[in-house]
């Protein structure tokens, strides 16, 4: 049976969640027995465009991805979003709260007109998306993990259950008893609840489970002391996106 | 011949490089008139991002500015914000952070070394047919690169992006056993370090020499990557806090990435930049390879900056094990951040990152951040990069256009350009 031929694509990003598929490797050489990689810019030089597995990371943040993005989904059999800016707008969406006029002129002052830009979406805003690697940046055993499950002719498997199951499975403190705060109640698991395993609430970036109560942990963290204001900081340093979604949606929570 | 030449280079999105960037270069008759490098990222907007946002938030969405130096950006971040707040960080929190940085140092480096450059010098497309080719480079490159993230990993939690750095401090610490394997571990890696020196010394990269100014941080008593004064080839010194005196940044209409320079037209950042600085700082083992690498101060050949890198490397294993050494002597102790002293304020970090000189720059109001800035290393070179590309494509006009491609991708990319990071630089016009 002939490999698999894989390519990997860049819009709007740190290129990390691609540096965590090379990283990958140093564990599983093998990955490159099982696929073919022929288009991945930032580790390769060869180049080709018949493709059936396109890895996509970053948001679309200018008119002129769209064309790309449709182009790369006419030719991809199966397209999957690799990471939190492909996936759900990410960081890049902070801006989208602020007028669009405003942040481009605060960055590049009266040559605003030279850079090409709009607000920053996750890229299934635009193109239909057939699997999702979430997290900023992408876990690497969950890519391995995910590379086999589209190998086995599936989509990958991402639990739907929050951060917290895995948090109490690995034993840690609760960040709250540490007077801390976290999203990992309203948050997707699969990351092995690295964030408060390393000290730091969670922040969502892994987007959010089917059934989140964001009334109830609402509450929980002005119980805790948060302000509007600081709850709002919480909520979109990952989620700005589906927040204005859902805001827009319902005419506010 | 060559003086009626007519030659057109058009890469469009340069590979194996971190970003989005063509290089446009036009002969007409002999004569250079287009000499270009693009830059076509999508513009960014972290420093507008920022604005409104609590200052602890501040690290953890300016590691998101690149994947590659994420730890880089973490630790200037939060430089600039403890001297905004007169937060002073433990001793204890200095050598964390400083042996955090040789991981992301050491990954970075060899990445590029090995992944984006090597195959270049051994006539392969990429690291993949690199991999058939010569395995033991590739495995060697992989084994080196995995003891750097694990060492970022045992301190913040993962390389890409960082957890456990926070504002005065760290919230998790590594344990005693966890040092005494890295340290294990990169005293066993002494070998594949040796060997890097020695693959370097087999190849061949292309000569070229073009004088300019080279700038790096730079300590009375350590090769500095972390803090620092602002030094300069050409003579001077400058604070941090000085950082615009140097850079001038202004944009060109062909990079969403803004161009700067100093006492020239351009200047160079990054591990040729600190070596013709702050060589007499290195490690005598990093002396000792750069003696064997042929490098000497100053070098003006841009195509040695991997090379440079490569005696970083040397320095940074080196470095870390004596860190490791100070770190168990004292034990490591679970303490809290240092507290801010104050709320509001103005400050500036800068840091040695991979590409060279990182600033970051706040002004915080009521613990929200009100004004930023970051400039980072690859638009500190882009000047400097096409000052080299218009005084190089005249030496090589006589060889066939393909090679003229290729020597102009090998400087680009000698530079490690990390392109993503570069496109969201500002005039800060701070309230």
């Amino acid at each position: 049976m002939a490999k698999p031929r894989v390519a990997f694509f860049e819009f709007t990003s740190c290129e990390g969640c691609q540096l965590t598929v090379v990283d990958s490797l140093q564990d599983h050489p093998e990955l490159l027995d099982v696929v073919d990689i022929v288009q991945f810019r930032e580790a390769i030089s060869e180049r080709d465009d018949n493709y059936q597995i396109a890895f996509i990371e970053g948001s679309c943040s200018r008119p002129s991805d769209e064309a790309k993005l449709q182009a790369i989904r006419e030719q991809a059999g199966l397209v999957v979003a690799l990471g939190a800016c492909a996936h759900l707008g990410g960081v890049n969406a902070i801006r989208n709260r602020q007028p669009l006029d405003d942040v481009r002129q605060y960055v590049y002052g009266d040559k605003a007109d030279w850079y090409e830009t709009y607000p920053a979406r996750p890229i299934s805003a635009v193109i239909k998306v057939d699997a999702v690697i979430p997290g900023c940046p992408i876990d690497r055993k969950e890519f391995v993990r995910a590379v086999t499950h589209l190998l086995q002719g599936r989509a990958p498997y991402i639990p739907d259950n929050p951060v917290c199951i895995e948090c109490k499975l690995k034993g840690n403190v609760c960040v709250y008893q540490r007077g801390m705060t976290c999203l990992g109640p309203i948050t997707l698991g699969g990351c092995d609840a690295i964030c408060p395993t390393y000290g730091e609430g969670c922040d969502g970036c892994r987007g959010l489970i089917s059934n989140p109560n964001l009334a109830s942990l609402k509450n929980v963290l002005a119980e805790r002391g948060l302000t509007e204001a600081d709850i709002e900081a919480r909520m979109t340093l990952f989620l700005t996106y589906q927040k204005m979604e859902m805001e827009a949606a319902h005419g506010g929570d | 011949m060559v003086a009626t030449k007519t030659v057109t280079v058009d890469i469009h999105h340069l590979t194996r490089v971190e970003g989005h960037g063509n290089i446009v270069v036009d002969v007409q008759n002999g004569e250079l008139t287009q000499c270009e490098l693009q830059i076509v990222e999508t513009p960014r907007f972290f420093e507008a991002m920022l604005r409104g946002r609590p200052y602890e938030e501040s690290s953890h969405i300016t590691s998101r500015i690149c994947g590659i130096c994420a730890v880089g950006h973490a630790t200037t971040s939060l430089r600039a914000t403890e001297k905004a707040l007169g937060i002073e960080p433990t001793e204890q929190t200095v050598l964390l952070r400083k042996l955090n940085f040789y991981g992301e140092i050491l990954d970075s480096h060899i990445l590029h070394a090995y992944l984006l450059v090597a195959p270049d010098l051994l006539g392969v497309g990429s690291v993949i047919p690199l991999a058939k080719s010569a395995p033991e480079v590739v495995l060697r490159a992989l084994r080196m690169k995995k003891l750097a993230g694990d060492l970022c990993a045992a301190i913040c939690g993962r390389h890409t992006h960082p957890i456990a750095m926070t504002v005065g401090g760290f919230t998790h610490f590594p344990t005693i056993e966890q040092l005494y394997e890295l340290r294990e571990r990169l005293e066993r890696a002494r070998p594949d370090v040796d060997a890097t020196v020695e693959l370097f010394q087999t190849l061949e990269l292309p000569q070229f020499e073009r004088d300019t100014e080279y700038i790096a941080l730079r300590k009375s008593d350590e090769y500095s990557f972390i803090d620092g004064e602002i030094a300069s080839t050409d003579g001077g010194t400058w604070a941090i806090e000085q950082y615009r005196e140097i850079t001038n940044e202004y944009l060109v209409p062909h990079s969403s990435a803004k161009h700067t320079a100093n006492q020239r037209q351009s200047y160079m950042v990054g591990a040729l930049a600190r070596f013709n600085v702050n060589h007499d700082r290195l490690h005598p083992k990093a002396q000792a390879a750069a003696d064997a690498l042929g490098l000497k101060p100053v070098c003006t050949n841009p195509y040695m900056n991997t090379v440079a890198q490569v005696v970083e490397i040397v320095h940074s294993v080196e470095h870390a094990i004596e860190l490791i050494d100070t770190l168990l002597e004292g034990g490591v102790a679970w303490e809290a951040p240092a507290p801010p002293s104050r709320l509001s304020g103005e400050g500036a970090g800068a840091c040695e990152v991979p590409r060279g000189t990182l600033f970051h720059n706040y002004v915080i109001e009521d613990g929200l951040v009100v004004g930023a800035n970051c400039i980072i290393p690859t638009g500190q070179n882009l000047a400097n990069i096409e000052a080299d590309m218009r005084a190089l494509v005249p030496q090589i006009l006589d060889r066939p256009r393909e090679a003229i491609a290729l020597a102009l991708e090998m400087l680009v990319r000698a530079y490690d350009p990390c392109i993503s990071c570069s496109t969201h630089l500002l005039d800060v016009t701070f309230i």
